[in-house]
């Protein structure tokens, strides 16, 4: 496990948890029909990603299906964007408040979100259709028997919605790559995960602690499947589930760039309120994608009131 | 004679009476009174509850905009709904009242009460779905207009490379250069699935250049390895667009594409002419209302409550209705009053305090409004969406947990509610002298 798992786990430098069981939501999730018969392949350069979807917009094809109505939703994206292009220690600062969000870094993410939100042809329903598309449809939108759009970002429990509420398969018609890259930074995922945490230091806790750690343990949970390990002694053939595999394999090459999801690392009233926060502010600013400016400015707003500041 | 002995103070005060009332008031006290008296004070703190602020929690309400908009939309509730539901229910009341299956009706009418406010709202939340395949609203409205406007060949076209641009006087799009009177052109287009495409469409091929015409061809430049502009094999043509040759923005021929996509454009005088595809080619398809939308929100929601509340209103409604003596009616009848003059003069004066006495518990109902507007309004929405009682959890429990804040909301909802309640007490004194 990369050294940046335990500091997730620890506070003021003590460590309380293992991380265990991770979530990866640097993902894009795509419709593997649709990319085969548009020739499409998966990219790995946000240029390349935004070009394929200007691409497949060309054949008539909304490329992405976008849940905007879930702030979360929106919140990932930005993540993603900023981790990559800022890198993780500009994202430290940003999640702790030391750097406001009226940060040029901050102006950057915003403006390569816009390469994207600002172009209503690559979205399934522009900008105001998205706002009213929820997460579970927007899965549903990329996997139903008559997909309305080619690709939906999002975590790797987007596997979960297509098993329960589509026909497809994962690791059929369902697949993954990586979030593109933006710049030159290199592998870098945004996480999320399970912990487990010891209450007491007795023996036995201790012991428990350390087995769950091993890559002993997390092989044999991974050969059953619906797990996904941060154990870097782990390849993708210890999955039982290919794209999960694969999932993994993106967090362990990341190593001590992961960064836990940065909405989840703010006070509630700023990264978790529906109509407040991050989440209505990048919603205000999917419908409107050329208001950077006044978009620093709220968020900055937003979260120093939340801060206490 | 003794004088009867007066009764010593403190008996009077700790009687038998008093001690009789005690419960009562000790759970008055402790549920009612303590809370509300309690409220007032927390609304005077700041989040933390140990800082004093005073009146600061309530200017910042007055100047927050999320607030503002919520006590705006808790107006136009207040204003709309009780008003609205009221009225339906007399209507609806009066109208089933000589029906010989009054009852099955009403029982209708009665029935979207039985279900939860939380139940309702997602099935209104789904009936104005903005996808028409899934919202049946849209999808209603969009089977009606599609009966009296056909959709175009191509929604969502657009032009490939800089032949052709949007046209912003005209709709649709025009050549970026005019064309001369013996000039052949080429026009690219995408955006359109070639699955999608109108089946008779035959693959494309540049027109050679001829006298006294505009000879071209518009076709879809999306081939696999295809080079952009250029017709390569396996790239169909766009029949049936509409094709006009424009002199300084007046029409001077128009045509329409053949299967192959090419077409002719004749009878020009000799000179230079823009090429433009008419907007009508490329409408986007009519997929309804945004219901869910800024903009619709609240009336939608407003109506998803009438639905709910009719019922609570046509059985006050109709219970009065029963009690009306009929002799007045029939009396009004007798000396020959019309129907209508019947309604207006007889049944709506008697009917009277009972239609307040519903429009004022359906008014105290919608101050309080809060589980629809929460299932309704999408994320992101529901900001615009909002009114008092959810901006209050919200900022009370939803975000952060500011209580004072919160309590300044509660305060507001019951000054609001105050006048209502002073108003009942009056009418119930009156009603009992």
């Amino acid at each position: 496990m990369a050294g940046a798992w335990t500091e997730i786990g620890s506070v003021d430098g003590t460590a309380y948890g293992v991380y265990l069981k991770v979530a990866n939501k640097s993902l894009v999730w795509y419709n593997d029909d649709l990319f085969a018969e548009t020739g499409a392949v998966p990219p790995e350069t946000w240029e390349d990603f935004v070009g394929l979807s200007e691409d497949l917009a060309d054949v008539g094809i909304p490329p992405l299906s976008i849940a905007g109505a879930d702030g979360w939703v929106l919140t990932d994206w930005f993540e993603n964007v900023y981790l990559q292009t800022a890198g993780p220690e500009m994202y430290d600062k940003l999640a702790a408040h030391e750097i406001p969000w009226t940060d040029p870094s901050v102006e950057v993410a915003l403006e390569t979100l816009a390469e994207v939100w600002g172009q209503e042809q690559l979205m399934l329903g522009g900008g105001d259709g998205s706002l009213q598309t929820d997460f579970p449809t927007s899965v549903v939108n990329v996997y139903s028997d008559d997909p309305d759009a080619a690709m939906v970002v999002g975590a790797d429990f987007i596997g979960g919605v297509v098993t329960a509420s589509t026909n497809a398969d994962v690791g059929g018609v369902a697949q993954v790559f990586p979030f593109p890259h933006v710049g030159g930074e290199g592998e870098a995922v945004v996480v999320a995960g399970d912990a487990a945490v010891a209450m007491t230091d007795g023996e036995a806790t201790m012991e428990l602690l350390r087995f769950l750690a091993t890559e002993e343990a997390a092989r044999e949970w991974a050969a059953i499947g619906g797990f996904v390990s941060p154990n870097r002694n782990l390849t993708a053939d210890d999955y039982a589930d290919p794209v999960l595999g694969q999932v993994a394999e993106q967090i362990v090459l990341a190593g001590d760039s992961v960064r836990f999801d940065l909405s989840d690392l703010q006070p509630a009233a700023f990264g978790a309120t529906v109509g407040d926060g991050m989440w209505q502010t990048l919603q205000d600013f999917l419908a409107d994608p050329s208001d950077v400016e006044g978009t620093m400015e709220r968020l900055e707003d937003e979260a120093a009131r939340a801060h206490g500041e | 004679m003794t004088a009867p002995r007066e009764t010593p103070a403190w008996r009077r005060l700790f009687g038998p009476a008093t001690l009789f009332l005690l419960p009562a008031l000790l759970f008055l006290g402790v549920f009612l009174a303590y809370p509300a008296l309690y409220s007032v004070v927390r609304s005077l703190f700041d989040a933390s509850g140990s800082q004093f602020v005073g009146l600061g929690n309530y200017t910042r309400m007055f100047t927050d905009d999320r607030t503002l908009v919520a006590i705006r939309n808790t107006g136009i509730w207040v204003l709309v709904a009780p008003a609205l539901v009221t009225g339906l229910g007399l209507v609806f009341a009066v109208l089933t009242e000589r029906v010989r299956w009054a009852t099955a009706f009403r029982v209708l009418l009665f029935m979207p009460m039985a279900i939860s406010l939380f139940a309702s709202g997602i099935i209104f939340r789904l009936v104005y779905d903005e996808n028409p395949d899934r919202g049946v609203v849209n999808a209603a409205v969009v089977t009606v207009h599609d009966v009296f406007a056909s959709p175009s060949e191509y929604p969502g076209a657009r032009p490939r490379g800089d032949e052709l641009a949007e046209d912003t006087a005209l709709g649709g799009f025009t050549t970026t250069r005019a064309y001369t009177v013996g000039e052949a052109a080429a026009l690219p287009l995408v955006g359109i699935r070639p699955s999608e495409m109108p089946e008779q469409a035959a693959p494309a091929a540049v027109p050679d250049a001829a006298e006294g015409t505009i000879e071209g061809v518009v076709w879809l430049d999306i081939a696999l390895g295809g080079e952009p502009g250029t017709v390569d094999d396996g790239e169909n043509g766009m029949p049936r667009m509409t094709i006009e040759a424009l002199k300084d923005g007046q029409v001077a021929a128009t045509t329409t594409s053949g299967d192959d996509g090419r077409f002719t454009l004749t009878g020009l005088d000799q000179g230079e002419y823009e090429i433009h595809l008419t907007a009508d080619n490329f409408t986007a398809p009519f997929r309804g209302l945004t219901w869910l939308g800024p903009t619709l929100v609240t009336p939608v929601i407003i109506s998803s409550w009438v639905w709910i509340m009719t019922g609570f209103a046509i059985t006050f409604i109709a219970a009065g209705l029963a009690a009306i003596p009929r002799d007045a009616l029939e009396a009004a009848r007798v000396d020959g009053a019309t129907e209508w003059q019947v309604f207006r003069k007889i049944t709506i004066p008697l009917l009277g305090p009972l239609l307040l006495v519903v429009f004022v518990t359906l008014m105290i109902n919608v101050l309080k409004i809060f589980d629809l507007v929460f299932v309704i309004a999408p994320g992101s929405v529901q900001a615009d969406a909002s009114v008092v009682a959810l901006r209050m959890w919200q900022v009370s429990f939803g975000a952060g947990g500011n209580q004072g804040l919160g309590s300044a909301l509660v305060v507001l909802l019951l000054v609001l509610v105050l006048p209502i309640m002073y108003f009942n007490i009056r009418r119930f004194r009156r009603e009992r002298s």
